[in-house]
């Protein structure tokens, strides 16, 4: 049995039973969690299987973004899911199986795993993407070769995927201006119960969350008492968490010069446009999380972020004009540097991923921020 | 020869203690009885399981490139899994987690 | 090994875990998290089909022959960040659909609707609205 094996199988059955656990517990907080280590679990696999772009991003997005997205959004509705009823787990579990027999009946005819010569390894493109990408791009990460120059067309839809998220959700989750009025005249009308906030009470269960609650709330007040009242209670729970404080601070600008890292040494070494959004609108969660919502908004304002959004694709869209104005094909990069067509791919595919990263990054920030400013407001 | 011998000792002794703060981590775990204690557990297993098992990965690392990453790896494990811990230990807290009781009921 | 194709069998018992999840669950967000399990393992299936053995990762070095296939780590990187996006989306509704009718099962949120219908469809906004504010107050 050799040690890819090995590994494989011991990952793998972790993470099934990971998968089990979460199907049975109803207390959704902790399903968030165990989904935070199957996310780890399944990064871990990834370096297993010579993924580590792959990896990197799955780490930052399953462990860390995806994770805050759910707990927000639990927040903002019941945490406790109601007893399914045993017809319809009978009739779910019957689909399932039936889709696993079929999934088995096929695997068949699947080529075995991890062997030289299945179709994967022996087709063309292969040699084309691992040494012919040498002299065309001579970039040593094939990865990033792949993605921005071969097929930079389907990443730029993927962009544009990610994109149109980040326009949705803030779409769905923001107050205008005239309903939040008309809200407040509803509360008014259902008394003064209706004011309590309910996520204070909830809050103090969840401690890290508290603070971003109280840090949220606090950045969305605008009556001068209860604002004070707020920073003062804000104040109590910061002081409880000075460690947090401090290690957070501390660790925010190795962070950040992480992510620059990884976007810049992306040609080199595993990293990417991708990659590197995501890790900084993890640093920049992290920061609201202990900090509040508010300290981020002096560094980053709202119109700021939502500005920042169509940014990266109008760069990466922008690029594939500049080379069609420069004689070439929509995202040809060897026009970019006449006479040099290696040093043009460069340019562009450090172009193209620093426009990803922008773009990824601004989404999740903003979509976080109109998570955070949903229960502030509530 | 018996330079890289003694080298190749030691990093398995620290391997070896690694491995073994990290199984009776785990073993903390799920046996230790109140939360306080199982944190106890799970954040030695990061703090000075990873240490262990990272110091003896550095003295078997080719080339000066990876033994940086290995420090800086280390350096950030020390910094982060404590702040963790205690987060968690303080969010208990305010969650009105009691300390086990008397001291029969820590012994168990 | 038994033609090699154990990699394959974890993969699959990891779908039907996530699709059970989401087609028995009634409850949205325990959907959303069944639909994350399901992607996981479709991200396995197409990262395991570029593995060779004794390969390295697609970054090419001197004195390596053997590597990965590039191209399904691609496809994986960009779905990973797609998922999030999507993900995010489908929260985003989930709340919307808790502070429109109170709850966030799918059962309660048909008998809801089946109720209005039959109380008359110039009504339902009305119901709908009241009962998004009750429900925020006695949800968390």
């Amino acid at each position: 049995m050799s040690l890819l094996v090995l590994m494989d199988v011991s990952l793998f059955t972790l993470l099934l039973a990971t998968a089990l656990a979460i199907t049975r517990l109803r207390a959704l907080y902790e399903a968030t969690m165990l989904t935070a280590l199957a996310g780890l679990l399944s990064a871990s696999l990834f370096v297993v299987l010579d993924a580590l772009d792959v990896a990197i991003t799955e780490a930052a997005v399953g462990t860390g973004i995806s994770t805050v997205l759910f707990i927000a959004a639990l927040r903002l509705t019941r945490s406790r899911e109601a007893v399914t009823p045993r017809r319809r787990l009978w009739s779910g579990g019957a689909v399932a199986v039936l889709l696993g027999a079929t999934l088995l009946y096929a695997a068949q005819d699947l080529p075995p795993f991890a062997e030289p010569d299945t179709p994967v390894q022996t087709n063309p493109v292969t040699q084309t993407y691992l040494h012919e990408s040498q002299e065309d791009i001579g970039v040593p990460n094939t990865v990033a070769a792949v993605l921005a120059s071969y097929r930079g067309y389907d990443t730029l839809g993927e962009l544009v995927v990610i994109f149109t998220a980040g326009v949705t959700v803030p779409l769905l989750l923001l107050r205008t201006r005239r309903r939040a009025e008309r809200d407040e005249a509803h509360a008014g009308e259902e008394g003064a119960e209706g004011g309590t906030e309910p996520g204070t009470e909830h809050g103090t269960e969840h401690g890290r969350e508290h603070s971003a609650e109280h840090g949220a709330e606090h950045g969305a007040e605008h009556g001068t008492e209860k604002g004070a009242e707020h920073r003062s209670a804000r104040a109590v729970v910061m002081s409880e968490y000075r460690v947090l404080r401090v290690a957070s601070k501390v660790l925010m600008p190795f962070i950040l010069l992480f992510a620059c890292y990884v976007l810049f040494h992306g040609d080199y070494g595993p990293g990417g446009g991708f990659q590197a959004g995501v890790i900084f609108a993890a640093g920049f969660v992290l920061y609201s999380l202990v900090f509040g919502i508010g300290e981020v908004e002096r560094v980053l304002p709202w119109p700021v972020m939502l500005g920042l959004v169509p940014v990266g694709v109008l760069l990466y869209a922008g690029l594939g004009v500049a080379n069609m104005a420069l004689g070439g094909a929509f995202l040809d990069y060897d026009t970019l540097v006449p006479g040099h067509p290696e040093e043009g791919q460069h340019y562009g595919i450090l172009i193209i991923e620093t426009g990803v990263g922008i773009t990824v990054a601004a989404v999740l920030i903003a979509v976080y921020y109109s998570f955070a400013n949903r229960g502030a407001r509530r | 020869m018996s330079l890289s011998l003694l080298i190749d000792i030691a990093s398995g002794a620290l391997l070896l203690a690694g491995c073994l703060l990290v199984v009776s981590g785990a073993v903390g775990l799920l046996r230790l009885p109140d939360f306080y204690t199982r944190t106890h557990a799970g954040s030695l297993t990061d703090a000075a399981g990873a240490t262990l098992l990272l110091l003896g990965l550095l003295l078997q690392a080719d080339g000066w490139q990876s033994g940086v990453r290995l420090v800086l790896i280390m350096l950030f494990l020390l910094v982060t899994s404590p702040t963790a811990a205690h987060a968690l230990a303080q969010a208990a807290r305010r969650d009105g987690e009691r300390l086990p009781a008397g001291d029969d009921e820590g012994r168990r | 090994m038994t033609g090699g194709h154990y990699i394959f069998w974890f993969v699959f018992v990891l779908m039907v875990i996530g699709l059970y999840a989401v087609i028995s669950h009634g409850n949205l967000v325990k959907k959303l998290i069944g639909l994350n399990l399901f992607q996981i393992g479709v991200f396995m299936f197409y990262i395991a089909l570029g593995k060779v053995e004794d390969g390295r990762a697609p970054i090419v070095e001197e004195g390596v022959e053997v590597y990965s296939h590039p191209l399904p780590h691609v496809l994986i990187l960009t779905a990973i960040v797609v998922g999030v996006a999507t993900t995010s989306l489908g929260l985003a509704l989930a709340i919307r659909i808790y502070e429109a009718y109170g709850t966030i099962e799918e059962d309660e949120v048909i008998e809801r609707d089946k109720a209005a219908e039959q109380d008359g469809t110039a009504e339902l906004n009305g119901t709908a609205e009241r009962d998004g504010v009750r429900g925020g107050e006695a949800g968390p």
